[in-house]
Protein backbone atom coordinates (compact mmCIF):
# COMPACT_ATOMS: atom_id res chain seq x y z
CA UNK A 1 0.00 0.00 0.00
CA UNK A 2 0.84 3.57 -0.79
CA UNK A 3 -0.63 6.42 -1.47
CA UNK A 4 0.12 9.00 -4.77
CA UNK A 5 -0.88 12.28 -5.81
CA UNK A 6 -0.11 14.25 -8.87
CA UNK A 7 -1.46 17.85 -9.35
CA UNK A 8 -1.37 19.16 -12.99
CA UNK A 9 -2.37 23.35 -13.32
CA UNK A 10 -3.91 24.19 -16.58
CA UNK A 11 -4.86 27.92 -14.89
CA UNK A 12 -1.43 29.83 -14.15
CA UNK A 13 -3.38 32.00 -11.86
CA UNK A 14 -3.33 28.60 -9.74
CA UNK A 15 -0.17 28.01 -9.41
CA UNK A 16 0.02 29.84 -5.86
CA UNK A 17 -2.18 27.12 -4.40
CA UNK A 18 0.15 24.42 -6.19
CA UNK A 19 1.96 23.74 -2.68
CA UNK A 20 -1.20 23.84 -0.15
CA UNK A 21 -3.45 21.54 -2.66
CA UNK A 22 -0.57 19.20 -2.29
CA UNK A 23 -0.20 19.33 0.97
CA UNK A 24 -3.37 18.49 1.77
CA UNK A 25 -3.66 15.41 -0.49
CA UNK A 26 -0.72 13.90 0.73
CA UNK A 27 -1.96 14.86 4.76
CA UNK A 28 -5.22 12.88 3.49
CA UNK A 29 -3.51 9.84 1.98
CA UNK A 30 -1.20 9.45 5.31
CA UNK A 31 -3.75 6.09 6.13
CA UNK A 32 -2.04 4.90 2.93
CA UNK A 33 2.15 5.61 3.78
CA UNK A 34 2.66 6.86 7.04
CA UNK A 35 6.26 6.28 7.21
CA UNK A 36 7.45 8.29 4.79
CA UNK A 37 6.71 11.13 2.41
CA UNK A 38 8.52 13.35 -0.39
CA UNK A 39 6.95 15.23 -3.57
CA UNK A 40 8.44 17.02 -6.40
CA UNK A 41 7.41 20.58 -7.50
CA UNK A 42 7.94 21.79 -10.87
CA UNK A 43 8.40 25.74 -10.07
CA UNK A 44 9.58 28.92 -12.19
CA UNK A 45 13.11 28.15 -14.33
CA UNK A 46 15.67 30.91 -14.09
CA UNK A 47 17.81 31.85 -17.11
CA UNK A 48 20.74 30.05 -17.79
CA UNK A 49 20.20 28.20 -14.06
CA UNK A 50 19.63 24.12 -13.20
CA UNK A 51 18.53 23.93 -9.80
CA UNK A 52 20.08 20.51 -7.78
CA UNK A 53 18.37 19.78 -4.72
CA UNK A 54 20.88 18.73 -2.09
CA UNK A 55 20.09 16.63 0.97
CA UNK A 56 22.85 17.45 3.68
CA UNK A 57 23.14 16.16 7.00
CA UNK A 58 21.43 17.72 9.88
CA UNK A 59 22.97 20.65 11.36
CA UNK A 60 24.65 21.39 7.75
CA UNK A 61 25.22 24.94 7.20
CA UNK A 62 23.61 25.06 3.45
CA UNK A 63 24.71 28.77 2.94
CA UNK A 64 28.55 27.76 3.64
CA UNK A 65 28.21 24.80 1.53
CA UNK A 66 26.76 27.18 -1.67
CA UNK A 67 29.35 30.05 -1.25
CA UNK A 68 32.10 27.21 -1.06
CA UNK A 69 30.70 25.98 -4.23
CA UNK A 70 30.43 29.26 -5.72
CA UNK A 71 34.47 29.73 -5.46
CA UNK A 72 35.22 27.33 -7.15
CA UNK A 73 32.92 27.52 -10.15
CA UNK A 74 33.92 30.68 -9.81
CA UNK A 75 29.87 32.17 -9.64
CA UNK A 76 27.46 33.74 -7.44
CA UNK A 77 25.12 30.45 -6.21
CA UNK A 78 21.96 31.29 -5.04
CA UNK A 79 20.42 29.36 -2.50
CA UNK A 80 17.29 28.25 -0.80
CA UNK A 81 17.73 26.24 2.41
CA UNK A 82 14.40 24.31 3.26
CA UNK A 83 14.75 21.91 6.35
CA UNK A 84 17.38 19.58 5.54
CA UNK A 85 17.43 19.94 1.99
CA UNK A 86 18.78 22.88 0.01
CA UNK A 87 17.79 24.38 -3.32
CA UNK A 88 21.13 25.45 -5.32
CA UNK A 89 20.94 26.94 -8.65
CA UNK A 90 24.48 26.87 -10.32
CA UNK A 91 24.88 27.96 -13.99
CA UNK A 92 23.23 25.37 -16.66
CA UNK A 93 27.02 24.75 -18.17
CA UNK A 94 28.67 24.10 -15.04
CA UNK A 95 26.94 21.00 -14.11
CA UNK A 96 29.63 18.54 -14.30
CA UNK A 97 31.91 20.92 -12.49
CA UNK A 98 29.26 21.57 -9.51
CA UNK A 99 28.79 17.86 -9.41
CA UNK A 100 32.67 16.98 -9.01
CA UNK A 101 32.91 20.16 -6.68
CA UNK A 102 30.22 18.95 -4.64
CA UNK A 103 31.55 15.30 -4.28
CA UNK A 104 34.37 16.78 -3.07
CA UNK A 105 33.57 19.60 -0.57
CA UNK A 106 30.61 18.14 0.59
CA UNK A 107 31.20 13.90 -0.10
CA UNK A 108 27.89 13.57 2.64
CA UNK A 109 25.35 15.41 0.82
CA UNK A 110 22.85 13.83 -1.67
CA UNK A 111 21.90 15.04 -5.11
CA UNK A 112 18.57 13.64 -4.52
CA UNK A 113 17.59 15.93 -7.68
CA UNK A 114 18.27 17.92 -10.75
CA UNK A 115 16.12 20.00 -13.39
CA UNK A 116 15.53 23.31 -14.14
CA UNK A 117 11.92 23.54 -12.77
CA UNK A 118 11.87 20.22 -10.51
CA UNK A 119 12.63 20.71 -6.82
CA UNK A 120 12.94 17.41 -4.66
CA UNK A 121 11.94 16.83 -0.86
CA UNK A 122 11.73 13.42 0.73
CA UNK A 123 11.85 12.34 4.34
CA UNK A 124 10.99 9.98 7.03
CA UNK A 125 7.62 10.40 8.95
CA UNK A 126 3.98 11.45 9.11
CA UNK A 127 3.05 13.20 5.50
CA UNK A 128 1.46 15.98 7.20
CA UNK A 129 4.62 16.37 9.12
CA UNK A 130 7.16 16.00 5.99
CA UNK A 131 5.07 18.23 3.98
CA UNK A 132 5.23 21.24 6.81
CA UNK A 133 8.81 20.47 7.74
CA UNK A 134 9.92 21.69 3.91
CA UNK A 135 7.14 24.30 3.97
CA UNK A 136 5.59 22.83 1.24
CA UNK A 137 1.90 24.76 1.75
CA UNK A 138 3.71 27.97 0.56
CA UNK A 139 5.56 26.72 -2.35
CA UNK A 140 4.12 27.31 -6.07
CA UNK A 141 4.89 25.99 -9.32
CA UNK A 142 2.76 24.70 -12.36
CA UNK A 143 2.74 21.00 -10.94
CA UNK A 144 3.30 18.61 -8.73
CA UNK A 145 3.37 14.64 -7.93
CA UNK A 146 3.79 13.57 -4.54
CA UNK A 147 3.63 10.29 -2.46
CA UNK A 148 3.12 8.64 0.92
CA UNK A 149 4.71 5.25 1.36
CA UNK A 150 3.99 2.53 3.37
CA UNK A 151 7.67 0.46 2.49
CA UNK A 152 7.70 -3.25 1.22
CA UNK A 153 10.49 -3.95 -0.62
CA UNK A 154 13.36 -2.35 1.20
CA UNK A 155 13.75 -0.04 4.36
CA UNK A 156 12.43 2.67 5.63
CA UNK A 157 15.20 5.26 5.04
CA UNK A 158 14.39 8.88 3.51
CA UNK A 159 16.81 7.36 0.57
CA UNK A 160 13.82 4.72 -0.26
CA UNK A 161 11.28 7.20 0.01
CA UNK A 162 9.69 8.37 -3.10
CA UNK A 163 9.85 9.87 -5.80
CA UNK A 164 12.85 8.90 -7.42
CA UNK A 165 14.78 11.21 -10.14
CA UNK A 166 17.52 9.50 -11.99
CA UNK A 167 17.12 12.28 -15.16
CA UNK A 168 17.03 15.74 -15.18
CA UNK A 169 13.50 17.06 -14.63
CA UNK A 170 12.26 13.54 -14.39
CA UNK A 171 10.47 12.15 -11.50
CA UNK A 172 8.75 9.03 -10.49
CA UNK A 173 6.41 8.13 -7.71
CA UNK A 174 5.04 4.19 -7.61
CA UNK A 175 2.21 2.36 -5.75
CA UNK A 176 3.09 -1.66 -5.96
CA UNK A 177 6.46 -3.59 -6.01
CA UNK A 178 8.13 -4.85 -8.87
CA UNK A 179 9.47 -8.33 -9.35
CA UNK A 180 11.93 -8.06 -11.67
CA UNK A 181 13.50 -5.38 -10.32
CA UNK A 182 16.95 -7.03 -9.49
CA UNK A 183 17.59 -8.34 -13.38
CA UNK A 184 16.54 -4.91 -14.51
CA UNK A 185 19.05 -2.55 -12.03
CA UNK A 186 22.14 -5.30 -13.77
CA UNK A 187 21.03 -4.89 -16.93
CA UNK A 188 21.01 -1.03 -16.66
CA UNK A 189 24.05 -1.15 -14.46
CA UNK A 190 25.66 -2.50 -17.48
CA UNK A 191 23.99 0.38 -19.88
CA UNK A 192 26.19 2.15 -17.34
CA UNK A 193 23.38 3.48 -15.19
CA UNK A 194 24.30 3.63 -11.19
CA UNK A 195 22.10 3.55 -8.56
CA UNK A 196 21.96 5.18 -5.03
CA UNK A 197 19.51 2.24 -3.27
CA UNK A 198 18.13 -1.37 -3.43
CA UNK A 199 14.52 0.08 -4.36
CA UNK A 200 12.82 -1.38 -7.14
CA UNK A 201 11.17 1.64 -7.85
CA UNK A 202 14.73 3.65 -8.11
CA UNK A 203 14.80 0.86 -11.00
CA UNK A 204 11.80 2.00 -12.48
CA UNK A 205 12.65 5.38 -12.54
CA UNK A 206 16.13 4.42 -13.91
CA UNK A 207 14.37 2.39 -16.46
CA UNK A 208 12.35 5.43 -17.99
CA UNK A 209 15.44 7.71 -18.37
CA UNK A 210 17.50 5.07 -19.76
CA UNK A 211 14.74 4.32 -22.53
CA UNK A 212 14.44 8.51 -22.48
CA UNK A 213 18.01 9.36 -23.07
CA UNK A 214 17.81 6.24 -25.89
CA UNK A 215 15.15 8.90 -27.86
CA UNK A 216 12.21 7.73 -26.71
CA UNK A 217 9.52 10.24 -26.17
CA UNK A 218 7.59 9.62 -22.59
CA UNK A 219 4.50 8.02 -23.68
CA UNK A 220 6.65 5.53 -25.69
CA UNK A 221 9.18 4.63 -22.14
CA UNK A 222 5.91 4.42 -20.52
CA UNK A 223 4.48 1.70 -22.95
CA UNK A 224 8.11 -0.37 -23.01
CA UNK A 225 7.72 -0.54 -19.52
CA UNK A 226 4.71 -2.53 -19.84
CA UNK A 227 6.83 -5.49 -21.75
CA UNK A 228 10.04 -5.19 -19.23
CA UNK A 229 8.63 -4.35 -15.47
CA UNK A 230 6.96 -7.09 -14.07
CA UNK A 231 4.77 -6.58 -10.75
CA UNK A 232 2.30 -4.20 -9.74
CA UNK A 233 2.47 -0.77 -10.50
CA UNK A 234 0.12 2.16 -10.70
CA UNK A 235 3.29 5.07 -11.97
CA UNK A 236 2.98 8.54 -11.77
CA UNK A 237 5.94 10.36 -13.79
CA UNK A 238 6.56 14.01 -14.04
CA UNK A 239 8.51 16.06 -16.49
CA UNK A 240 9.57 19.62 -17.07
CA UNK A 241 6.81 20.63 -19.09
CA UNK A 242 4.21 18.09 -18.38
CA UNK A 243 2.79 14.58 -15.89
CA UNK A 244 2.03 11.16 -16.95
CA UNK A 245 0.01 8.06 -15.74
CA UNK A 246 0.20 4.67 -16.45
CA UNK A 247 -0.96 1.33 -14.34
CA UNK A 248 -0.52 -2.33 -15.04
CA UNK A 249 -2.05 -4.76 -17.07
CA UNK A 250 -3.45 -6.60 -13.47
CA UNK A 251 -4.56 -2.91 -12.12
CA UNK A 252 -4.80 -4.25 -8.66
CA UNK A 253 -3.54 -0.78 -7.42
CA UNK A 254 -6.50 1.71 -6.97
CA UNK A 255 -6.57 5.35 -9.09
CA UNK A 256 -8.59 7.96 -9.75
CA UNK A 257 -8.53 11.13 -11.87
CA UNK A 258 -10.36 14.54 -11.61
CA UNK A 259 -10.16 16.55 -14.80
CA UNK A 260 -11.25 20.93 -14.47
CA UNK A 261 -10.91 23.24 -17.13
CA UNK A 262 -8.33 24.58 -14.25
CA UNK A 263 -6.53 21.26 -13.42
CA UNK A 264 -6.11 17.47 -13.75
CA UNK A 265 -5.24 15.64 -10.21
CA UNK A 266 -4.60 12.14 -9.78
CA UNK A 267 -4.88 10.27 -6.33
CA UNK A 268 -4.87 6.97 -5.17
CA UNK A 269 -8.09 7.51 -3.46
CA UNK A 270 -11.11 10.10 -4.59
CA UNK A 271 -10.78 10.87 -0.44
CA UNK A 272 -7.45 12.52 -1.67
CA UNK A 273 -9.33 14.85 -4.37
CA UNK A 274 -12.09 15.96 -2.20
CA UNK A 275 -10.56 19.78 -1.09
CA UNK A 276 -9.64 20.50 -4.46
CA UNK A 277 -11.37 23.60 -6.16
CA UNK A 278 -14.34 22.40 -8.24
CA UNK A 279 -13.67 19.38 -7.20
CA UNK A 280 -17.90 18.59 -7.63
CA UNK A 281 -17.86 19.57 -11.20
CA UNK A 282 -14.89 17.66 -11.78
CA UNK A 283 -14.72 15.20 -14.60
CA UNK A 284 -13.98 12.00 -12.41
CA UNK A 285 -12.42 8.58 -13.88
CA UNK A 286 -10.24 5.71 -13.04
CA UNK A 287 -7.75 5.33 -15.89
CA UNK A 288 -7.62 2.22 -17.27
CA UNK A 289 -5.41 -0.55 -17.05
CA UNK A 290 -1.80 -0.25 -19.75
CA UNK A 291 -2.99 3.22 -20.95
CA UNK A 292 -0.67 6.24 -20.52
CA UNK A 293 -1.99 9.32 -19.86
CA UNK A 294 0.35 12.42 -20.26
CA UNK A 295 -0.25 16.04 -20.13
CA UNK A 296 1.90 18.75 -21.05
CA UNK A 297 2.62 22.65 -20.70
CA UNK A 298 2.89 24.28 -23.86
CA UNK A 299 4.39 27.46 -23.82
CA UNK B 1 -44.66 11.35 3.12
CA UNK B 2 -42.37 10.61 5.53
CA UNK B 3 -39.57 12.64 6.00
CA UNK B 4 -35.59 11.26 5.67
CA UNK B 5 -33.85 11.00 8.88
CA UNK B 6 -31.20 13.08 7.77
CA UNK B 7 -26.88 12.40 8.93
CA UNK B 8 -24.44 14.54 8.00
CA UNK B 9 -20.67 12.94 7.73
CA UNK B 10 -19.03 16.16 7.84
CA UNK B 11 -20.75 16.12 11.52
CA UNK B 12 -21.35 12.47 12.65
CA UNK B 13 -18.88 9.70 13.01
CA UNK B 14 -18.64 7.25 10.64
CA UNK B 15 -19.19 4.72 13.78
CA UNK B 16 -22.05 6.71 15.38
CA UNK B 17 -23.66 6.68 11.82
CA UNK B 18 -23.56 2.84 11.82
CA UNK B 19 -24.01 2.43 15.48
CA UNK B 20 -27.38 4.53 14.95
CA UNK B 21 -28.17 2.01 11.69
CA UNK B 22 -27.62 -1.53 13.10
CA UNK B 23 -29.52 -0.49 15.88
CA UNK B 24 -32.75 -0.29 13.82
CA UNK B 25 -34.76 -3.21 15.01
CA UNK B 26 -35.92 -5.56 12.12
CA UNK B 27 -39.56 -3.50 12.02
CA UNK B 28 -38.02 -0.53 12.44
CA UNK B 29 -40.70 2.35 11.17
CA UNK B 30 -37.49 5.23 10.71
CA UNK B 31 -37.30 3.73 6.98
CA UNK B 32 -36.14 6.94 4.92
CA UNK B 33 -32.52 8.04 5.90
CA UNK B 34 -29.82 9.92 3.76
CA UNK B 35 -26.15 10.63 4.39
CA UNK B 36 -24.75 13.84 3.55
CA UNK B 37 -21.32 14.73 2.85
CA UNK B 38 -19.69 10.90 2.32
CA UNK B 39 -16.36 12.73 0.50
CA UNK B 40 -15.09 9.73 -0.63
CA UNK B 41 -14.67 7.76 2.88
CA UNK B 42 -14.68 3.58 3.40
CA UNK B 43 -17.32 1.61 4.53
CA UNK B 44 -20.26 3.71 4.49
CA UNK B 45 -23.08 1.73 5.05
CA UNK B 46 -21.64 -1.46 5.47
CA UNK B 47 -23.05 -4.08 7.68
CA UNK B 48 -27.19 -2.82 7.20
CA UNK B 49 -29.69 -5.23 8.12
CA UNK B 50 -33.13 -3.58 8.00
CA UNK B 51 -35.71 -2.61 5.68
CA UNK B 52 -34.72 0.73 5.12
CA UNK B 53 -34.23 3.30 2.32
CA UNK B 54 -30.92 5.11 2.13
CA UNK B 55 -29.40 7.51 0.17
CA UNK B 56 -25.72 8.60 0.09
CA UNK B 57 -25.44 11.88 -1.12
CA UNK B 58 -22.03 11.73 -2.96
CA UNK B 59 -19.03 9.57 -4.11
CA UNK B 60 -17.94 6.77 -1.61
CA UNK B 61 -14.83 4.83 -1.05
CA UNK B 62 -14.00 1.70 -0.70
CA UNK B 63 -16.84 -1.19 0.54
CA UNK B 64 -19.55 1.00 0.43
CA UNK B 65 -22.95 -0.93 1.44
CA UNK B 66 -20.93 -4.16 2.29
CA UNK B 67 -22.67 -6.65 3.64
CA UNK B 68 -25.72 -5.35 3.06
CA UNK B 69 -29.09 -7.33 4.02
CA UNK B 70 -32.49 -5.96 3.22
CA UNK B 71 -31.48 -2.51 3.21
CA UNK B 72 -31.81 -0.52 -0.38
CA UNK B 73 -28.86 1.95 -0.59
CA UNK B 74 -28.57 4.41 -3.21
CA UNK B 75 -25.41 5.69 -4.12
CA UNK B 76 -25.65 9.24 -5.79
CA UNK B 77 -22.11 9.21 -6.99
CA UNK B 78 -19.34 7.34 -7.45
CA UNK B 79 -18.00 4.31 -5.72
CA UNK B 80 -14.48 3.12 -4.83
CA UNK B 81 -13.35 -0.62 -4.63
CA UNK B 82 -16.17 -2.94 -3.73
CA UNK B 83 -19.28 -1.29 -3.55
CA UNK B 84 -21.84 -3.91 -2.53
CA UNK B 85 -19.28 -7.01 -1.59
CA UNK B 86 -20.53 -9.93 0.36
CA UNK B 87 -24.30 -8.41 -0.11
CA UNK B 88 -26.57 -10.84 0.93
CA UNK B 89 -30.23 -9.19 0.20
CA UNK B 90 -31.66 -5.95 -0.39
CA UNK B 91 -30.22 -3.53 -2.93
CA UNK B 92 -27.60 -1.57 -3.96
CA UNK B 93 -27.69 1.18 -6.46
CA UNK B 94 -25.02 3.19 -8.16
CA UNK B 95 -25.40 6.49 -9.86
CA UNK B 96 -22.10 6.88 -11.08
CA UNK B 97 -19.14 4.71 -12.17
CA UNK B 98 -17.70 1.68 -9.41
CA UNK B 99 -14.56 1.01 -9.07
CA UNK B 100 -13.17 -2.90 -9.15
CA UNK B 101 -14.56 -5.80 -7.18
CA UNK B 102 -18.13 -4.51 -7.69
CA UNK B 103 -20.59 -7.26 -5.57
CA UNK B 104 -17.77 -9.38 -4.53
CA UNK B 105 -18.44 -12.84 -3.24
CA UNK B 106 -22.34 -11.46 -2.75
CA UNK B 107 -25.07 -13.83 -2.25
CA UNK B 108 -27.96 -12.39 -2.63
CA UNK B 109 -29.74 -9.31 -3.80
CA UNK B 110 -29.40 -7.00 -6.63
CA UNK B 111 -26.61 -4.47 -7.81
CA UNK B 112 -27.25 -1.96 -10.24
CA UNK B 113 -24.48 0.59 -11.95
CA UNK B 114 -25.56 3.27 -13.85
CA UNK B 115 -22.24 3.81 -15.58
CA UNK B 116 -19.29 1.79 -15.89
CA UNK B 117 -17.78 -0.81 -13.40
CA UNK B 118 -13.77 -1.60 -13.03
CA UNK B 119 -12.03 -4.62 -13.17
CA UNK B 120 -13.16 -7.81 -11.72
CA UNK B 121 -17.18 -7.05 -11.12
CA UNK B 122 -18.91 -9.62 -9.89
CA UNK B 123 -15.54 -11.27 -9.01
CA UNK B 124 -16.85 -14.68 -6.59
CA UNK B 125 -20.45 -13.85 -7.00
CA UNK B 126 -22.53 -16.67 -5.31
CA UNK B 127 -25.64 -15.59 -5.48
CA UNK B 128 -26.21 -11.55 -6.45
CA UNK B 129 -27.40 -10.38 -9.62
CA UNK B 130 -25.45 -7.65 -10.94
CA UNK B 131 -26.65 -5.44 -13.71
CA UNK B 132 -24.25 -2.66 -15.27
CA UNK B 133 -25.60 0.10 -17.54
CA UNK B 134 -22.43 0.53 -19.17
CA UNK B 135 -18.94 -1.68 -19.65
CA UNK B 136 -17.08 -3.68 -16.72
CA UNK B 137 -13.54 -3.95 -16.95
CA UNK B 138 -11.39 -7.12 -16.79
CA UNK B 139 -11.63 -10.76 -15.06
CA UNK B 140 -15.46 -9.75 -14.23
CA UNK B 141 -17.05 -12.28 -12.80
CA UNK B 142 -13.98 -14.78 -12.49
CA UNK B 143 -14.63 -17.53 -10.51
CA UNK B 144 -18.70 -16.68 -10.21
CA UNK B 145 -20.20 -19.33 -8.86
CA UNK B 146 -23.99 -18.34 -8.75
CA UNK B 147 -26.77 -15.12 -10.00
CA UNK B 148 -26.46 -12.95 -13.15
CA UNK B 149 -24.18 -10.50 -14.19
CA UNK B 150 -25.68 -8.12 -16.80
CA UNK B 151 -23.56 -6.14 -18.92
CA UNK B 152 -25.30 -3.00 -21.01
CA UNK B 153 -22.07 -2.42 -22.71
CA UNK B 154 -18.98 -4.03 -23.58
CA UNK B 155 -16.71 -6.48 -20.90
CA UNK B 156 -12.89 -6.38 -20.45
CA UNK B 157 -10.66 -9.08 -21.12
CA UNK B 158 -10.90 -12.75 -19.83
CA UNK B 159 -14.50 -12.34 -18.83
CA UNK B 160 -16.07 -15.29 -16.59
CA UNK B 161 -12.27 -16.86 -16.04
CA UNK B 162 -12.75 -19.98 -14.13
CA UNK B 163 -16.55 -19.60 -14.11
CA UNK B 164 -19.03 -21.91 -12.13
CA UNK B 165 -22.44 -21.55 -12.56
CA UNK B 166 -23.14 -17.95 -13.12
CA UNK B 167 -25.01 -16.77 -16.10
CA UNK B 168 -23.15 -13.38 -17.67
CA UNK B 169 -25.02 -11.49 -20.25
CA UNK B 170 -23.38 -8.86 -22.26
CA UNK B 171 -24.88 -6.78 -24.84
CA UNK B 172 -21.55 -4.76 -26.61
CA UNK B 173 -18.07 -6.69 -27.28
CA UNK B 174 -16.54 -8.93 -25.06
CA UNK B 175 -12.69 -8.16 -24.73
CA UNK B 176 -12.00 -11.82 -24.41
CA UNK B 177 -13.40 -14.84 -22.61
CA UNK B 178 -11.39 -16.34 -19.61
CA UNK B 179 -10.26 -20.00 -19.05
CA UNK B 180 -13.85 -22.33 -19.50
CA UNK B 181 -15.63 -19.76 -20.08
CA UNK B 182 -17.82 -19.83 -23.27
CA UNK B 183 -20.65 -18.62 -25.42
CA UNK B 184 -24.21 -20.28 -24.64
CA UNK B 185 -27.74 -20.63 -26.31
CA UNK B 186 -30.18 -18.66 -24.47
CA UNK B 187 -33.59 -20.54 -23.36
CA UNK B 188 -36.80 -19.39 -22.74
CA UNK B 189 -35.97 -19.46 -18.85
CA UNK B 190 -32.64 -17.39 -19.13
CA UNK B 191 -34.67 -14.70 -21.59
CA UNK B 192 -37.28 -13.95 -19.00
CA UNK B 193 -34.28 -13.70 -16.32
CA UNK B 194 -32.64 -10.85 -18.06
CA UNK B 195 -36.19 -9.33 -19.01
CA UNK B 196 -36.48 -9.26 -15.48
CA UNK B 197 -33.47 -7.92 -14.26
CA UNK B 198 -33.49 -5.33 -16.89
CA UNK B 199 -37.25 -4.11 -15.68
CA UNK B 200 -35.96 -4.17 -11.87
CA UNK B 201 -33.10 -2.20 -13.01
CA UNK B 202 -34.96 0.02 -14.70
CA UNK B 203 -33.13 -0.34 -17.86
CA UNK B 204 -36.20 -0.75 -20.15
CA UNK B 205 -34.62 0.52 -22.89
CA UNK B 206 -32.36 -2.37 -23.25
CA UNK B 207 -33.75 -4.98 -25.41
CA UNK B 208 -32.77 -8.46 -23.72
CA UNK B 209 -32.79 -10.14 -27.69
CA UNK B 210 -29.27 -7.76 -28.24
CA UNK B 211 -27.62 -9.79 -25.38
CA UNK B 212 -25.55 -12.62 -25.76
CA UNK B 213 -24.96 -14.91 -22.86
CA UNK B 214 -21.76 -16.80 -21.65
CA UNK B 215 -21.11 -19.52 -19.10
CA UNK B 216 -19.03 -22.18 -17.91
CA UNK B 217 -17.90 -25.21 -19.91
CA UNK B 218 -17.93 -27.04 -17.36
CA UNK B 219 -14.48 -28.61 -18.34
CA UNK B 220 -12.28 -27.04 -15.49
CA UNK B 221 -14.14 -27.70 -12.20
CA UNK B 222 -14.43 -31.55 -12.18
CA UNK B 223 -11.68 -33.02 -10.94
CA UNK B 224 -9.73 -35.34 -14.00
CA UNK B 225 -8.25 -38.02 -13.35
CA UNK B 226 -5.53 -37.49 -16.05
CA UNK B 227 -4.94 -34.37 -14.19
CA UNK B 228 -3.65 -36.24 -11.57
CA UNK B 229 -0.08 -35.85 -11.68
CA UNK B 230 -0.63 -31.52 -12.19
CA UNK B 231 -1.81 -31.65 -8.31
Amino acid sequence: MCGITGLFLKNPERRGELGRLTAGMLTTLSDRGPDSAGFAVYGEAAPDALKLTLRLPRGADANALAAALGRRLGADIPVTVHDDHAVLAIPVAQEAAARAALSAIAPEARIVGAGRRMELYKGVGLPAEVAARFGLPSMAGSHAIGHTRMATESAVTTAGAHPFSTGADQCLVHNGSLSNHNAVRRMLAREGMRFETENDTEVAAGYLSWRLAQGARLDEALRATLSDLDGFYTFVVGTESGFAVLRDPVACKPAVMAETDDYVAFGTEYRALVDLPDIERAHLFEPEPQRVYFWEHRE
Amino acid sequence: MTEALSVDLAETSLRDLHATLHALPKDTNRTLWRVRNPRGKHSVAVGLDAPISLRIEGHVGYYAAGMNARASVLIDGNAGPGVAENMMSGKVRVRGDASQSAGASGRGGLLVIEGNAGARCGISMKGIDIVVRGSVGHLSAFMAQEGFLVVGGDAGEALGDSLYEARLFVRGRVASLGADCEEKPIRPEDRAALENLLERAGFSELRAGDFRMYGSARRLYHFHVDNASAY
